[in-house]
C-alpha cells in the first residue's frame, strides 16, 4: 500500500447525502477479478449517458455534461468533498478501488458508513470527518474558486485551505501509523502468531465445537 | 464483574491482542466466502506466498452471479459425485455472461487450491451465503462470523458477532484468522408489544430505519430485544439483523433463547451428543445482563408498526402503506429536501401520491433478507388461488437455497405460486442486485423483498420499493400496492 503523508490536491464536490457504494461503482463492474482498472467506471451511472458494461471502451462513451466530475475545472481532482453517510450500503471494496484508480487520495465528509471508512484505510485513501459546518464552508469555497486546492496533512491531522485556515481531524492512532508508513496489515498481524495460536489452544479446550472442521460431505 | 451487554461478551471472548489505542485483533470463528468479493483476496495470498490459516473454518458458495433458470431437470437431491459433476458442468456453462462465469470458476479453483469447503452450483445445498450458513448449522451462537458482504449482519440473529468486511479484510482473515478492529458502541433497539397480523420483521426493520435513518446505527452494534423480538422466529430475526446494516450498523444481534436452540439442533454442522449439551450450556449465557449499559437506546411500539413501503432511493425513505409519498416542500433541511426531490424524479413519483395507488411492473420475492421458508409461506398464503395482475410483467420467487426450494416444493408452495402466474426459480441473489440476468429495465417499478432501493440497484434506471413477502405477493396480485392486513383480515 502506498503511504499517505501529505497531499496538496484539487478539491471536487459531490453534493448529495447518502451516496452509496452501488452509485460509486455499479454491480456489473464487480465481476472483475482484478483490484485495478475501476477508475473509468467510478460513478458510472451518473457520469455517462449510456449504460456501461465491463469491456466497453469508456473513452468513446458520451459523458453526462451535468455530472459534476465531468466539468473541466475538476479534472485531476484528488480530494473529494462529500456529504453525510458517504459510502453506505454494500461492503464492496471496489468502491475505494475505483476512487483511488480515478485519482482520489482523500475524501472529506461529515460522516462515513463504517465498512467503507474502514476499506479506505486498507487502500491508502484517507477518509476525513469534519463537522458539517466546516464541510459546508469547503463546499462553498470550492464552488466559488476554480482551481481550489486543499492541503491534507496526516502527520499533523489537518486540512488547510488556500486562505490559510486549518481544520483538525481525528484518526485512530493505529490506523494513522499504518497509513503514514504504508504498512501491510497482514504482516503486522503475523507478528502476533504466538498469541493467535495460544488463543486457539485455549478455546479449543473451552469451546471445542467451534473447531469442528467443515467438509463438503453430506 | 459489572453487567455486560451481549456485544461485550462476544467481543471480549474473541480479543487476541489489543493495541494502546484500543485497536484489537479479533479472532474469527467462521468465514463465509462468495465469488464476488474473494478473488482479489485469494490472489493476494498467492502473490505473497501465504497459506489459509484455518481452511476448515471457511465455507464458500457462489450466489451473486448464478443464474436462476436452466438447472437441468434430472437434478434432484443427493446424487453420486460424477452425476452431480456432469449436471454442474452443464449448468455452469449456461452462465451466458463470460465475466460472470469466470468469477464463479475462479471461486471453484480457489477453493480447490486452498482446501476450502464449497457448495458449488448444482449442489442441492447451494444458495445465498446468508441463508446457507444458518441452514447448515455453520453459524452458531457465540461465534464471530465474517463475510465479504455487508449483509453478514444476518447471522447476528444467533447471538453471533457477525459483520461484513471488505476484500482486504477477507484476505487478512484468510491469512491470520483475525480481524483488526476497534470496538463499536452498543445500541439497544427494544421492540415491545405484539405485531399485528400481516406485519413482519421486515416492517420492524423498515420502521426502525425510517425512525433513526440509514446512518442512525453508524458506529454501533445493535442488539434487538423486547417481547416482539422474542416472539419472532429465527427467520424473522435473521430478516431484522440482515437490515441492521441498512440502519448503518455493521452488526445486529439477538440473545439466545429456546427458539435459537431448537433451530440449530440437528443441523448438519451443529455440535452433536455431549458436545451439544456443553455448547447449549454456554449459549444460554449469551444475553445482555440485567442492568447492562448501552450507549444508545431506541424504543419501538410493536403494535404501532404497519406494513411499510419505501418510496425513494434510500431505505430510510419509507412510509406505512396507508401513507403517501412525501412533499419536499414540507422539508426544512435543504440537503434532505434536495434528496427528496432527486429521489422523486428518479422514482417517477409525484409528492402526496397515496402508496396504494402506485402500480408495479415487476415483483421480486427473494434475497438474503426474505427468501427463507417462512417468507415463501407468507407470500404463498397471499397468492393462493389468486392470479398475478395483467399489468405485472414478471413476478418471480427465488428461494434462498436449494434446501429452501426443496422444502417449499414438499409443501406445494411452488404450485401455489405457479398457478397464480409467478415464476419459480433456482436459488441465488438474483434481482436483489442484478448481477446475473435477472434485472429491471430502465423505468420499471418493482415491489421487492430485498434490502436496498438505491438508484440502479436492481438494474440501471429501475425503481425499487422495499416491502415484506406478503406485501410483495399482494402487490403482484393487485397490480399495485395494497394493505395486506385488509386481505388477511377479510380472508379475501
Amino acid at each position: 500500500m502506498e503511504p499517505f503523508t501529505r497531499l496538496d490536491g484539487l478539491a471536487a464536490p459531490m453534493d448529495r447525502a447518502n451516496v452509496d457504494t452501488d452509485a460509486i461503482i455499479p454491480k456489473q463492474f464487480l465481476k472483475s477479478i482484478q483490484r485495478s482498472g475501476f477508475g473509468p467506471n467510478l460513478f458510472d451511472e451518473w457520469r455517462y449517458l449510456d449504460h456501461g458494461e465491463p469491456g466497453m471502451d469508456n473513452s468513446r462513451r458520451a459523458l453526462n455534461p451535468d455530472f459534476v466530475l465531468n466539468q473541466p475545472r475538476y479534472r485531476g481532482a484528488q480530494v473529494l468533498l462529500a456529504r453525510e453517510n458517504f459510502g453506505c450500503g454494500s461492503s464492496r471494496e471496489h468502491a475505494p478501488w475505483a476512487l483511488l484508480d480515478y485519482g482520489f487520495r482523500a475524501v472529506i465528509a461529515p460522516s462515513f458508513a463504517d465498512i467503507f471508512y474502514n476499506n479506505c484505510f486498507k487502500n491508502g485513501i484517507l477518509p476525513i470527518v469534519l463537522d458539517a459546518a466546516a464541510v459546508d464552508q469547503l463546499f462553498r469555497e470550492t464552488a466559488a474558486h476554480e482551481g481550489y486546492r486543499l492541503t491534507v496533512d496526516l502527520d499533523s491531522q489537518t486540512v488547510a485551505t488556500p486562505g490559510g485556515e486549518r481544520f483538525t481531524f481525528a484518526v485512530d492512532a493505529f490506523r494513522r501509523y499504518c497509513l503514514l508508513n504504508g504498512l501491510d496489515d497482514i504482516g503486522l498481524t503475523l507478528r502476533h502468531v504466538d498469541k493467535i495460536k495460544a488463543y486457539e489452544e485455549k478455546r479449543r479446550k473451552s469451546e471445542p465445537w467451534l473447531f469442528s472442521a467443515l467438509s463438503v460431505k453430506r | 464483574m459489572s453487567a455486560q451487554t451481549l456485544y461485550d461478551k462476544l467481543w471480549q471472548s474473541h480479543v487476541v491482542h489489543e493495541e494502546e489505542d484500543g485497536t484489537a485483533l479479533l479472532y474469527i470463528d467462521r468465514h463465509l466466502v462468495h465469488e464476488v468479493t474473494s478473488p482479489q483476496a485469494f490472489e493476494g495470498l498467492r502473490l505473497a506466498g501465504r497459506r489459509v490459516w484455518r481452511s476448515d473454518s471457511v465455507l464458500a458458495v457462489p450466489d451473486h452471479n448464478v443464474p436462476t433458470t436452466g438447472l437441468p431437470k434430472e437434478h434432484s437431491g443427493a446424487q453420486p459425485d460424477e452425476v452431480a459433476e456432469k449436471i454442474y458442468q452443464r449448468w455452469f456453462r449456461s452462465i451466458e455472461d463470460p465475466v460472470s462465469r469466470l468469477q464463479v470458476e475462479t471461486l471453484d479453483k480457489n477453493c480447490a487450491e486452498f482446501g476450502i469447503t464449497e457448495f458449488r452450483m448444482g449442489d442441492p445445498r447451494q444458495g445465498i451465503v446468508h441463508v446457507i450458513g444458518p441452514e447448515q448449522g455453520a453459524t452458531l451462537p457465540g461465534m464471530t462470523v465474517v463475510c465479504g458482504d455487508s449483509h453478514t449482519s444476518t447471522h447476528g440473529a444467533f447471538a453471533a458477532l457477525a459483520q461484513g468486511i471488505g476484500t482486504s479484510e477477507v484476505e487478512h482473515v484468510l491469512a491470520t484468522q483475525c480481524l483488526v478492529q476497534k470496538k463499536s458502541k452498543a445500541m439497544l433497539v427494544k421492540v415491545e408489544g405484539g405485531l399485528a397480523q400481516g406485519v413482519t420483521a421486515k416492517d420492524v426493520a423498515l420502521a426502525l430505519i425510517g425512525q433513526i435513518g440509514t446512518a442512525g446505527g453508524t458506529g454501533y452494534a445493535i442488539e434487538f430485544a423486547g417481547s416482539a423480538i422474542r416472539s419472532l422466529s429465527m427467520e424473522g430475526r435473521m430478516t431484522l439483523c440482515n437490515m441492521a446494516i441498512e440502519a448503518g450498523a455493521r452488526a445486529g444481534m439477538v440473545a439466545v433463547d429456546d427458539t435459537t436452540i431448537s433451530y440449530i439442533k440437528n443441523r448438519p454442522y451443529a455440535p452433536k451428543a455431549e458436545l451439544w449439551d456443553k455448547a447449549v450450556a454456554y449459549w444460554r449465557t449469551l444475553h445482555s445482563d440485567a442492568g447492562a449499559k448501552f450507549d444508545s437506546v431506541v424504543e419501538l411500539d410493536a403494535s404501532a408498526i404497519k406494513p411499510c413501503v419505501t418510496w425513494g432511493t434510500s431505505p430510510e425513505m419509507v412510509v406505512a402503506v396507508d401513507g403517501a409519498v412525501p412533499d419536499p416542500a414540507a422539508e426544512a433541511d435543504p440537503v434532505k429536501r434536495d434528496a427528496i426531490v432527486k429521489a422523486l424524479a428518479y422514482m417517477g413519483l409525484q409528492a402526496k401520491t397515496p402508496i396504494v395507488t402506485i402500480a408495479v411492473d415487476k415483483v421480486f420475492i427473494g434475497s438474503c433478507t426474505n427468501s427463507r421458508i417462512e417468507d415463501l409461506r407468507a407470500a404463498a398464503e397471499v397468492a393462493r388461488g389468486k392470479s398475478v395482475a395483467a399489468n405485472v410483467k414478471l413476478a418471480m420467487v427465488v428461494p434462498g437455497s436449494g434446501l429452501v426450494k426443496a422444502q417449499a416444493e414438499k409443501e406445494g408452495l411452488d404450485k401455489i405460486f405457479r398457478n397464480a402466474g409467478f415464476e419459480w426459480r433456482e436459488p441465488g441473489c438474483s434481482m436483489c442486485l442484478a448481477m446475473n440476468a435477472d434485472r429491471l429495465e430502465p423505468g420499471e417499478r418493482c415491489a421487492s423483498t430485498s434490502n436496498r432501493n438505491f438508484e440502479g440497484r436492481q438494474g440501471q434506471g429501475g425503481r425499487t420499493h422495499l416491502v415484506s413477502p406478503a406485501m410483495a405477493a399482494a402487490a403482484a396480485v393487485a397490480g399495485h400496492f395494497v394493505d395486506v392486513r385488509d386481505w388477511l383480515l377479510t380472508g379475501e
